[in-house]
């Protein structure tokens, strides 16, 4: 049966072959438009000095140095770095307690989910300009407010951002607590499994898959974040360095970016090209870790 | 062992009730909007979370203001905001659901080249691309609200036809093969045996593409020509986020009016967008 498989193919392709224009050329006309033109072309730009496209002028590797070199950046990058983290983990862990009650048969579960999902479909610049407002009227109670000091800016969007992700994640975990076979579970209770005991070592195992998703979905979404971060702080308060230089102390990667295109001077859209190369080769990275993790588990299983 | 099924029980209701409280706390935010929409401005800040009673009540103002806000008319933003969701969705369903046929379907060196661009655009954060895009798209005129589908289903493409391609493979080839058979072009085929077939995949697509558009705000803020053309979520980063002091009482007006519709269409199609957004996470 296996050999005769691409013999088999052969009908619908030969017949269908013919019709690429139709099927395939509106698709490859936008994605050469809305992808791998500019894609090509940014990665040309990032190594020319342009205000505009048409007087771009190659000046080798400048970008790439003033990027580095930019205090700013490398600030935007740790930060980028540890709201990640702390936000995977609380997000991940918060998620995984809600999907595991909500899966104990428990009265008004579907209720529960609807609303922890629900914030899910509000946009990133409205979700930030609503918590914006919430934190300036808790902190106004002190005198404060969320863009006064930095450590406001970084937990309010780590509250933000469990707020809006916990109900997505809890659905995946849902899909994945559901799929444990029940006589797993079963059978530990009856071996005298305690209820913690049958958690850690049957239930848990059994998500390993629901649980790789998230973390790398949450790892993502964190990195790549910019509406939120731009509705929430837009990178405030700026603090003045040693050196002169003024670092926006809540703005992450993509939000640094953005701010460099805007900036006047003469080097600005280069270096702001070079940072969003580096940019997509960090996202990228983990883009493809992901890939190449599912892939083994998928042979594995 | 009765005991210990009084105490499960028992366990379950307190869990319930705790859920419970979680829960109302959850949609605290979006009351927060709704309250504060009717406020004067000036109470918004230092009364955040009372009601809006005597004089704090604002009636309709903010609406009034939030809708006509720098000269802007709110319907406008919210007509484009439709046009771009719905033509793109549209532009993006029937444009990759014929690419992901044939790319699975037809063996070619260049369909496999196409599939993996597709894939590796997956990666590409859009920062990468901003500057360049809305150059190109400004110089083929796609900054309106009806050319812009073109930009969403060229950058949006990826994950579309790696979805849809995932599940043809899954289909049977006898079917089409049948249908080849009874006399069926490639053409007719497609739309008669394929798309029904389709169908849930095109819902879980669907449900994502306008769950992405909607909500938007970078790629439109950049292609658009925002002079004429301004979609929601623009006008309320505008009214947000414009110099000089901040009419909060009218950003909050905005900001209800528009989750609004966002809440009525979860309520309704809940089932689809729950499905289709767990889909659309096992992307990889």
């Amino acid at each position: 049966m296996k050999h005769k498989k691409p013999a088999r193919g052969n009908t619908i392709c030969r017949s269908t072959r013919k019709w690429f224009p139709l099927f395939l050329g509106p698709v490859v006309a936008a994605f050469i438009i809305g992808f791998v033109w500019p894609f090509l072309q940014g990665i040309y730009l990032s190594f020319c000095q342009f205000k505009l496209i048409a007087d771009a002028k190659p000046i080798g590797i400048g970008n790439y140095v003033r990027a580095f070199q930019d205090a700013s950046f490398t600030h935007a990058f740790w930060y980028t770095a540890l709201f990640t983290v702390v936000s995977m983990v609380l997000i991940n862990v918060l998620a995984f307690t809600v999907a595991y009650v909500l899966t104990q048969n428990i009265k008004g579960s579907n209720l529960f989910r609807t609303v922890f999902f629900m914030p899910n479909l509000i946009g990133g610049i409205v979700l930030g300009h609503i918590w914006s407002m919430i934190f300036d009227g808790i902190l106004g109670k002190f005198g404060t407010s969320i863009v006064m000091d930095s450590k406001y800016g970084f937990w309010g969007l780590i509250i933000l951002m469990c707020w809006q992700q916990i109900g997505y994640m809890m659905i995946i975990y849902i899909a994945g607590l559901q799929a444990v076979p029940e006589d797993m579970l079963e059978a530990a209770r009856i071996d005298g499994a305690t209820k913690s005991q049958a958690l850690f070592k049957v239930t848990i195992p059994n998500v390993m898959p629901s649980i790789t998703i998230c973390m790398f979905l949450s790892l993502t979404n964190g990195f790549k974040l910019f509406d939120q971060n731009l509705a929430l702080t837009n990178g405030y308060p700026i603090i003045t360095q040693p050196g002169g230089v003024a670092i926006k102390t809540t703005e992450m990667l993509a939000l640094n970016i953005y701010t460099t295109y805007n900036n006047t001077s003469l080097n600005a859209h280069g270096t702001a090209q070079a940072k969003a190369v580096i940019f997509f080769i960090l996202v990228a990275g983990l883009g493809l870790a992901q890939l190449a993790y599912t892939r083994k588990k998928e042979v594995q299983q | 062992m009765n005991g210990s099924l009084a105490a499960e029980r028992r366990n379950k209701a307190i869990l319930s009730v705790i859920l419970g409280v979680i829960c109302v706390i959850y949609v605290l935010p979006v009351l927060a909007v709704l309250i504060n929409s009717f406020k004067l401005n000036t109470f918004v800040k230092t009364d955040t979370f009372a009601l809006p009673t005597g004089e704090m009540w604002a009636g309709m103002d903010n609406f009034i203001k939030g809708m006509t806000f720098g000269n802007y008319p709110f319907w406008d933003s919210v007509k484009y905001s439709v046009v771009i969701t719905v033509l793109s969705t549209a532009l993006i369903l029937v444009g990759t659901s014929m690419a992901a046929w044939y790319i699975a379907r037809v063996d070619s060196l260049f369909c496999r080249i196409l599939y993996f661009l597709c894939v590796f655009s997956m990666v590409v954060p859009f920062q990468m691309v901003m500057f360049t895009l809305s150059n190109t798209a400004d110089q083929l005129h796609l900054n309106t609200p009806w050319t812009i589908p073109v930009v969403y289903l060229g950058f949006g493409a990826g994950l579309a036809i790696f979805m849809f391609v995932g599940f043809v493979k899954s289909i049977p080839l006898e079917i089409e093969e049948a249908a080849a058979i009874d006399g069926c072009g490639p053409v007719r085929t497609f739309f008669m045996v394929v798309v029904p077939m389709l169908k849930p995949t095109m819902i879980s697509v669907g449900i994502l593409e306008i769950m992405w558009v909607w909500n938007d705000y970078l790629l439109p803020s950049l292609v658009l020509d925002l002079e004429k053309y301004r979609t929601i979520t623009i006008h309320i980063q505008y009214l947000k986020g414009s110099y000089g002091t901040v009419d909060l009482g009218a950003t909050m007006a905005l900001i209800l009016l528009a989750i609004i519709p966002v809440i009525v269409f979860y309520l309704t199609c809940q089932k689809h967008i729950i499905k289709g957004v767990a889909a659309g996470a096992v992307k990889g």
